[in-house]
This record gives structure tokens, C-alpha cells and sequence, in this order.
């Protein structure tokens, strides 16, 4: 414990503490049971995936992309495929639009029903935790159905689809739909009459209208805030064009608000499910993709079910991307925690963070920050002869390792 | 001699030591085992209780470079000192308490509150930023929850006119239509019961979400086990003070008492259980209100109807 002020505490949650799922460093200073400052520390868990597709073809990336995140794997994937087939100029068969639009709905469901589940077991209501969890099992028995895998389930392709949807299996999804819909309208009843609950939602986690514009904030955080920006509704793309989506916002903006946005957002997914299935056009579902695709570069917005994903491919003309950057929508919400968190008590801190439904391994990336005091830029052997001399004077010679 | 050692039977085996810890391992796996079939969970099996316990005493005993060995080591054995001794002066198993005299529930509450002050120092002495937030709210939450415990529990002594835990089972039996005069503060015993325990929606100090595991973030082996030996036997002398006092109907016969007993304390375990599982963890200010707001006028009403009645009589 190290002390500031004579009331002050530091408080490190993470990087490894039982409320987070993934590494991250929120350091905060207490005064009592009150945070009066909170470093944000994301940067554990940086991949390199954007540079590893710029060294592989296009085909190779999108199994790359697909694992940029264990929940929305779909929402990424569908990105990248609409960048490619923009830049090639192909048209995807209606068909596999409406599969897409199943499947990423289906996502939905269970990344918000997985929210769900952990943000009832941050506040300590463990019931809540087993029973949407217990739900989002028969979404992802679906999941592996049609894709053949829980969470990554590589339905999408260039040009398409690689998985169609056949009669049970639509009876078999149509069947879930009605069961789910049962229980997440149990849910909404529970988040709105629950008292326990409702005090430990209601007024935590503030971030303004005002401030979720200026901190960029996306997804159900903005919604909450009264802010529309679900790319669905507000620049439909692919099957969303003919589908109706409803516009689910809430002016609380607070945590309570984003979990009342998110049950009504897997309400209004289950109705898009049926809708897609009702209407399920027919036909093929992929059509072929060149395996060089054009110079050129594209900005794609989809929804995911944290927010609005962007991706930026560009592209020189080779079978190998120039450029591939992705934009999770965790990283846009990173930005206003400390407003969130700052002002409250540390019992709301784990739930404050847990309410942007963080991705920490989405978010980070590589960034060279450039200051004026001590920084600068090293090459790769620079970087190993550096970390040898530092392990050195801290007793262990690593020199011999062949990398 | 034989009355020397037929009172060393009583306080180490029956009902004493050796009993409350075979009842406080069938209380905690009933308590897991309910907690998960409310939950859609099947649960631990039945030995599981008892197999977490001697895992846990296998275990190495790791004691943090800063801690106050000396105060780390003792504090689960007072723990578990305190429940024991208290243990001897409450009616279990549809028997007399083993030792009895006019006041015993007044220490018996005191034995009751070193518990917390153990958990307190133990987090306190562990010099651990968890531990240390962990025991802060141990103890603003014993300051809170002792109140009402304290005036909900005393209630039913005033409409007996005794002290005696003993003493006021001889009087509900000779009225038993007077227990029910007692029900509102019976449920804000109950409540402050669970409250005591740390037990969802009062487990603030040990919010695993929060601070880890609050005071016993450090502990591991032995140690652990004994305060977890600590909490279980707790859990047992209160439902047990819990049934003597709030639920105290008798038959005279030996064995249909013994079976009784069991029914009372499972059916305060039962609602125990029910709280935790159909409720979010409070903060620690709103614990504190509620305790102030709602359990304390509660139980001070339960005092002034019970003198009034008391007058009447």
C-alpha cells in the first residue's frame, strides 16, 4: 500500500483481480471508500494482428481478423469481407446477407446475455450470472449448429457465406427464439423491479450526453446517453437495408440505463432473427472473389454488439493487404472511464468498468508515444539488446535464447 | 470424577465441540447445495464440505514479509475459541444448553461479536491493501448490524422477564402464543444475522469482486481452514440462538425435539439461503442506512409493544 495524502490509498485493481476477465491496470486512489482518481492502464494483452495480415493474403487474414475477438469474432470477420468485396466490387447473394444478418444477430444475443451474466456477478448477484449464462449456452448450441463452432465460428467468407441455413436448422433457431424471448423479458422485469439491484445500477457510472459525445463514446454506452448511433439504423449496411431496426435509446446514462439498452437491444435481435428467417430469400449463398484484389482504400462501419466497429483496409493491388486497421468499439469507450469512475465509490468500480463491456485484447494496440523527456524509437535488435542488458543487471542472462 | 468427565463429554463431544462441527459441515454443504439448485446449478456433493476442509489444512501456510506473524497466526483461533465457548450456553439439538446461568445471552452476544473483531484484526494485521479496505468495512458493518441485533435479540427477554437463554425457552414452552408477539423482530434478527455472517446481500467486506476477498485475502492453508471452521460453526450457533429464541416450541419428548431442532434451524438456513440467492450485494452505505433506517426502528418498536405487553401482563 503505498500512501499519497494522509487519506489517500492506492488501490491497484488488475492486472490480475477477480473482476476482470482479461489483464488491464486501473490504479485507483481512494479517499475512504471514494475514488478521487483512476489511471486507466490498458496494453497487456497486445497481439500485432494488424501487422501480422499485412504479411499474409487476404484469405489468410480473415482467419486472423475472426480472432481479433472471442465474443463479436462475427462482427469483424463481416467487416473485413464487406472491405474486401467493396474494394473487388463484388455483390453478395442476398441470401447470404440474410445468413450474415442471422448470425451476427445471434452474436448479439449472447455477447449481451454473456454482459449480462458478468455484470449481475460484479454487483454480487450470482443467480442472475447462472441463469443468463445457462441462456447463452443454448445460443452458442445454435452457434456450433450453423457454424460449427462456439465463438468462432467462420460463416463468413469473401463474396458470401460458407454455411447455409437449412429447414431444422431454422426450426431449431426459431425454437430457441421462442424460449429466449420468454426468459429476457423475465430479465427486463428483474432489472426494472429488483430493488437490491436497481441501487446498485441506478446513478453509477454517469457519463452525460455532453461527455459521451466528447469522450467519443459508441455502442450501448451511447444509447444510454440518448445518443443514436447504431450503425444498423443510422447507415444500414447489407441486409439491414430491408430489415426494420428499431431504435433503442435511454436518456439515464448511467450503468442502469446501459443494461435497460441492452436487454431491449436482445429483444429487438430476437425479433430481427425471425424477421430474417421468415424472409429468407432464396438462392446461392457466396459467390467467387478474385484472389488479387485492387489498389485502393475503404472505411468500413458495422455494428457490433459492444458499438460500432471500423475497419480500414488498404489495398495496393497485390494479394497482401498495405494496411489493415481495426477499430474495436472498446477502444472508442476507454476513453471516458476515468470521467466514469472518478466521483464514485470503489463498490461501483468493477461494475463501471465491466458496464462498457470491455474487450481488453480488441483494444490494444501498439502506440509510440512521443514525449519530449525520455522516449525514443528502437528497431528490433536495439529492443533485444536493451531487454538483454536490463535482465542482466537485474541477474538473469537471457543473451543465450535464440529468438 | 465421573461428573468431571461427563461435563468434559458434554463440551467436547455431545453437544458440544465434535457435534457443532459434524452439524456446521451438513449446515454448509446444505447451504451450497440449496444456494446452487436455486441457482440451476446441481451443486457440491455431500462430502464436499468436508474434502475442501482437508484440502485446505494440507495446504502450505504462506504469511506475507509485512504481516504481524504473531497476530496472523492467532486471530482464526480465537475465532474459533469465541463460537466454541459461545456454543455451550445455547440449546442445541433440542437439549438443554450444557451450562447456563441469569445473563448468559448477554455474553453469548458477546462471544458472538469477537468473530468480526478477529476477521478485523486479521485483515488489519496482514498489511495488505485488500485486507486492509476489507477489514475497514468488517467493521463499519459490525457497528451497524450490532444494534438492531442487539435490541431484536433483547426484545423477547423483556416479554419473558429473563436474561437466560435457558430460562426463556421455559417460558415460551409455558406460552407459546407469546412467540408470535416476536415475529417482526425476528426478521430483523434474521436479517442482522445475515448481516453478521457477511453473507449476500451483506458481503460487502469480503466482495470478491471488489476487494478480492476482503480480510482473509492473505490467508491460505490452515489458517484459512480454521476461519472457515470459524464461520461455519457461527453459521450453526446462530441459527441455533435463532430457534431457541424466536422459534421456541417444544413437546417434552426427547426425540421429537431432537427432530424439531432440526427443523427449526433448517428452516432459518432455508430463508438465510433465499436472501443471499435472490439478491445483489449491497454497497457498504447502503448497508449502513438500512441497518440505521429500517432494522433498528423496527426492532425498537418490538421493544416498546413488548414492554407495554409486558405491563399489561
Amino acid at each position: 500500500m503505498s500512501e499519497v495524502d494522509k487519506n489517500q490509498v492506492i488501490v491497484p485493481i488488475g492486472p490480475q483481480h477477480p473482476s476482470l476477465d482479461e489483464p488491464g491496470c486501473f490504479t485507483i486512489t481512494l479517499e475512504g471508500e471514494k475514488v478521487v482518481n483512476a489511471i486507466i492502464g490498458v496494453g497487456y494483452n497486445h497481439r500485432g494482428l494488424e501487422k501480422a495480415c499485412e504479411s499474409r493474403n487476404y484469405f489468410q487474414n480473415l482467419y486472423i481478423i475472426e480472432r481479433v475477438c472471442g465474443i463479436c469474432s462475427h462482427t469483424h470477420s463481416t467487416a473485413f469481407c464487406r472491405a474486401v468485396e467493396e474494394l473487388t466490387g463484388v455483390t453478395v447473394p442476398a441470401r447470404a446477407e440474410y445468413i450474415r444478418v442471422v448470425v451476427a444477430e445471434l452474436e448479439r444475443l449472447h455477447s449481451h446475455l454473456l454482459w449480462l451474466g458478468t455484470a449481475c456477478h460484479e454487483i454480487g448477484y450470482d443467480t442472475m450470472f447462472m441463469y443468463t449464462w445457462r441462456n447463452r449456452e443454448k445460443v452458442l448450441d445454435i452457434l456450433a449448429a450453423v457454424g460449427g463452432n462456439r465463438v468462432n465460428y467462420g460463416v463468413n467468407t469473401f463474396g458470401g457465406v460458407r454455411r447455409d441455413l437449412d429447414e431444422a436448422i431454422v426450426s431449431a433457431i426459431l425454437k430457441t427464439v421462442d424460449t429466449l424471448e420468454d426468459e429476457i423479458n423475465h430479465y427486463l422485469e428483474i432489472a426494472t423491479t429488483e430493488t437490491t439491484l436497481m441501487s446498485r445500477l441506478v446513478g453509477v457510472g454517469r457519463l452525460s450526453h455532453e461527455d459521451a459525445i466528447k469522450f467519443g463514446a459508441v455502442g450501448p454506452v451511447a444509447r444510454a446517453a440518448g445518443i443514436m448511433d447504431d450503425i444498423r439504423v443510422i447507415e444500414p449496411y447489407g441486409a439491414y437495408k430491408e430489415i426494420p431496426v428499431k431504435a433503442i435509446t435511454d436518456t439515464r446514462a448511467d450503468v442502469y440505463g446501459r443494461t435497460v439498452v441492452r436487454i431491449l437491444e436482445m429483444l429487438e435481435s430476437l425479433s430481427i432473427i425471425r424477421y430474417c428467417l421468415k424472409n429468407l430469400p432464396a438462392g446461392v449463398i457466396a459467390v467467387k472473389v478474385p484472389r488479387r484484389v485492387p489498389a485502393g482504400e475503404v472505411l468500413i462501419r458495422v455494428e457490433a454488439p459492444r458499438g460500432e466497429c471500423i475497419h480500414y483496409v488498404r489495398s495496393n493491388g497485390t494479394e497482401m493487404p498495405d494496411r489493415v486497421r481495426v477499430r474495436a468499439p472498446s477502444e472508442a469507450n476507454w476513453h471516458g472511464m476515468k470521467h466514469m469512475l472518478e466521483g464514485g465509490y470503489l463498490a461501483d468500480v468493477p461494475i463501471t468498468i465491466a458496464a462498457i463491456d470491455p474487450c481488453y485484447s480488441c483494444t490494444d494496440r501498439a502506440v509510440a508515444v512521443h514525449s519530449e523527456m525520455d522516449s525514443k524509437v528502437m528497431d528490433w535488435r536495439e529492443l533485444r539488446e536493451y531487454g538483454n542488458e536490463w535482465y542482466k543487471k537485474h541477474g538473469v542472462d537471457v543473451s543465450a535464447l535464440v529468438l | 470424577m465421573i461428573e468431571f468427565l461427563e461435563i468434559l463429554f458434554k463440551i467436547l463431544i455431545f453437544p458440544g465441540l465434535l457435534f457443532m462441527l459434524v452439524y456446521s459441515f451438513l449446515l454448509e454443504y446444505l447451504d451450497r447445495k440449496v444456494y446452487a439448485l436455486m441457482q440451476n446449478r446441481s451443486g457440491p456433493r455431500w462430502y464436499q464440505p468436508l474434502a475442501d476442509f482437508f484440502k485446505l489444512l494440507g495446504k502450505k501456510v504462506i504469511i506475507p514479509a509485512d504481516a504481524d506473524e504473531k497476530m496472523f497466526r492467532i486471530m482464526p483461533v480465537i475465532s474459533i475459541a469465541a463460537v466454541a465457548s459461545a456454543f455451550l450456553y445455547i440449546p442445541v439439538f433440542g437439549m438443554r444448553s450444557v451450562y447456563s446461568f441469569s445473563g448468559d445471552l448477554i455474553v453469548v452476544l458477546y462471544f458472538l461479536a469477537i468473530p468480526p473483531l478477529t476477521l478485523f484484526l486479521a485483515g488489519w494485521y496482514s498489511r495488505d491493501v485488500y485486507a486492509t479496505l476489507g477489514a475497514t468495512r468488517v467493521l463499519t458493518q459490525m457497528f451497524v448490524y450490532e444494534v438492531p441485533l442487539f435490541i431484536s435479540l433483547l426484545a423477547p427477554t423483556i416479554l419473558a422477564g429473563t436474561w437466560s437463554i435457558t430460562g426463556m425457552a421455559d417460558f415460551y414452552a409455558d406460552h407459546p402464543l407469546f412467540a408470535l408477539i416476536n415475529i417482526p423482530a425476528m426478521f430483523t434478527a434474521l436479517i442482522a444475522f445475515q448481516c453478521k455472517l457477511e453473507r449476500a446481500p451483506f458481503d460487502s467486506p469480503e466482495a470478491e469482486t471488489e476487494v478480492v476477498s476482503g480480510p482473509l485475502v492473505e490467508y491460505g492453508g490452515r489458517l484459512l481452514a480454521f476461519f472457515k471452521i470459524a464461520t461455519n460453526c457461527e453459521l450453526v450457533l446462530v441459527v441455533s440462538l435463532f430457534a431457541a429464541i424466536f422459534l421456541p416450541f417444544m413437546s417434552g419428548n426427547v426425540w421429537v425435539d431432537f427432530l424439531l431442532y432440526f427443523i427449526k434451524t433448517l428452516a432459518a438456513l432455508f430463508l438465510m439461503i433465499l436472501m443471499r440467492a435472490t439478491m445483489a450485494r449491497l454497497e457498504i452505505s447502503h448497508i449502513v442506512s438500512f441497518c440505521w433506517k429500517f432494522l433498528s426502528p423496527i426492532a425498537l418498536a418490538q421493544v416498546l409493544i413488548n414492554i407495554l405487553i409486558r405491563g399489561v401482563l
